[in-house]
């Protein structure tokens, strides 16, 4: 009995150790990371590839994720509110819905699949073939040649891709709310324009910048310290979207609770 | 096993005007201690190559000196300057005297050749575009490449001339220390004597100092001054490279000979 409560005692501890010594790796690299945002030279033309890698390239899923999001949400607004007799409120739900949760948090998941496992695949490979030592070797710090430039991107781009997810989420929810369900349009707008607060938009863009920084921080920290091989880079590609999924709902819930809970 | 202890080295143990010193270099990863005092030196101009078999403690030995890796103990001297105890700031620059040739040349796929070669000197010297895409095509003619090469990307080369371009950004900044990783493991044996015959010229048209690792005798006979063998961690034997037929070390007569039989037993495990 003792002997088992030792052996589970042990297993526990092995955990808890390594959980606060990943915290701690990863606070290190987060901190490393932004104290090297601040510091000269910015790497301008990186920046500028990595926001058409992370935005331009991510518009067409995030539409489509918006598009097919609002559409659906519109229809079963439409039959819940059926129930009480408030099939007014489809507009008023659909946008505030769209704006303060799902465009947010379904973009924000739609590039954390595509980008952070790039980014980790991509820093993992350049890890395991030495090609970071070798930047450090040509006297060019990694953390700013290759971090740094992915973060700011995905910082600045999110909001922007979450702007157009918006509205295209909103747009798809008066397609089928004016075709499909006999809405009027131009009332259905301006119940849209009413119902549409600007503490809605400004949290929709807050989460927007705080997922791209997750998304970002996931994607290099897991791919910076890759290691073993192929392996080790697939497993860092799968740890990079598990950890920036679960950050970012963790980040949506508390951001949630934060502005919106009182 | 008793380990054997190090012999004299006056050959590579230059005094205080060694280039690089390393002196009691210990590194442990976890539990396992992969250098163990490791104490070597090369002189100004001079190529030390360090052989070893594979695990021996080579590369760490380089990556230690680059601070790519921090000692756990001892001191790593670069013209009299402890590494161990440099800020960030003062190896950065420290590294601009530094080239190094990557065992898989390390190549970045995302720049075409040119500006790898160039890269040195684009983000480390601040030298303009043009003006280092000339430097690199030099470069590439240096190791035999012709131009047209430097617009190629690297997963478009053959692992030879991806080697070649390797030693072209290597040597592009005209650095006062190369070290070279492995520098003919996975060529055929003409590319890789190609490849010898190149370092040989490059270091010596630019007067570097360069420490070399290989298990490749073929390699290490033809590239180096002074030969040192590493063993468990430790410098076993050092010497003139001339020397090493008669080290009368039982571990360095194995090692040379590629015998299967001697004091360095392989950790494999037979069915």
């Amino acid at each position: 009995m003792i002997h088992l409560l030792h052996d589970f005692l042990v297993i526990v501890g092995r955990y808890a150790i390594s959980a606060f010594a990943a915290i701690g790796r990863l606070s290190g690299f987060a901190g490393s990371a932004l104290s090297h945002i601040v510091r000269p030279p910015l790497y301008l033309g990186l920046t500028g590839r990595q926001m058409l890698s992370i935005g331009y390239f991510s518009l067409p899923v995030v539409g489509l994720t918006a598009l097919f999001t609002g559409s659906a949400l519109a229809q079963q607004v439409y039959i819940a509110s059926t129930r009480f007799n408030a099939e007014s409120a489809v507009a008023s739900v659909n946008v505030i819905a769209i704006v303060r949760e799902l465009g947010p948090v379904l973009g924000g998941l739609m590039v954390a699949g595509r980008v952070s496992s790039a980014m980790a695949a991509e820093l993992g490979t350049m890890r395991v073939t030495e090609q970071i030592d070798a930047l450090t070797t040509l006297s060019t710090d990694p953390m700013k040649y290759l971090v740094v430039p992915r973060l700011i991107a995905a910082v600045v781009t999110l909001p922007l891709l979450v702007i157009v997810a918006n509205t295209i989420g909103v747009f798809g929810g008066f397609v089928v709310a004016t075709q499909r369900l006999g809405f009027n349009a131009a009332s259905y707008l301006q119940v849209t324009v009413d119902y549409l607060e600007a503490s809605d938009v400004i949290s929709s863009l807050v989460k927007a910048a705080v997922f791209g920084l997750i998304i970002a921080m996931m994607g290099s920290y897991h791919g910076y310290h890759s290691r073993g091989g192929a392996q080790g880079v697939g497993r860092a590609t799968t740890n990079a979207v598990v950890s920036a999924f679960i950050l970012i709902l963790l980040a949506n819930l508390i951001i949630t609770v934060m502005v919106f809970g009182t | 096993m008793t380990m054997p202890q190090p012999k004299a080295r006056p050959d590579t143990d230059t005094g205080p005007a060694a280039k690089i010193r390393l002196d009691g270099v210990t590194k442990r990863f976890g539990a396992k201690t992969v250098l163990d005092g490791l104490s070597v030196a090369v002189g100004e101009g001079q190529s030390l190559v360090i052989i070893g078999g594979s695990g021996s403690g080579k590369s760490v030995t380089l990556k230690c000196i680059l601070g790519l890796l921090r000692a756990d103990a001892g001191h790593i001297w670069v013209d009299g300057q402890d590494v161990t105890t440099m800020s960030e700031r003062e190896r950065k620059t420290m590294l601009k005297r530094f080239g190094m040739l990557f065992q898989g040349a390390a190549l970045f796929d995302s720049l075409p050749v040119w500006e790898n070669v160039a890269f040195g000197l684009i983000q480390g010297r601040g030298v303009k575009r043009r003006d280092a895409r000339d430097i690199a095509i030099d470069k590439l003619a240096r190791v035999g490449l012709a131009a047209d090469v430097g617009a190629l990307f690297p997963a478009e080369l053959s692992g030879g001339m991806q080697k070649r371009v390797g030693l072209a950004r290597a040597i592009a900044t005209e650095p006062e220390i190369i070290f070279f990783d492995e520098p003919t493991t996975g060529l055929d044996p003409i590319m890789a004597d190609v490849i010898n015959d190149l370092i040989v010229e490059c270091v010596r048209d630019l007067g570097a100092t360069t420490i070399s690792i290989t298990h490749d005798m073929a390699s290490a006979r033809k590239i180096a001054h002074t030969m040192a063998m590493i063993y468990h961690g430790r410098i076993i034997w050092s010497g003139p490279a001339a020397q090493i037929d008669q080290s009368g070390n039982d571990y360095v007569d194995q090692f040379i000979h590629g015998r299967a039989e001697g004091p360095i037993r392989m950790e494999v495990l037979k069915g």
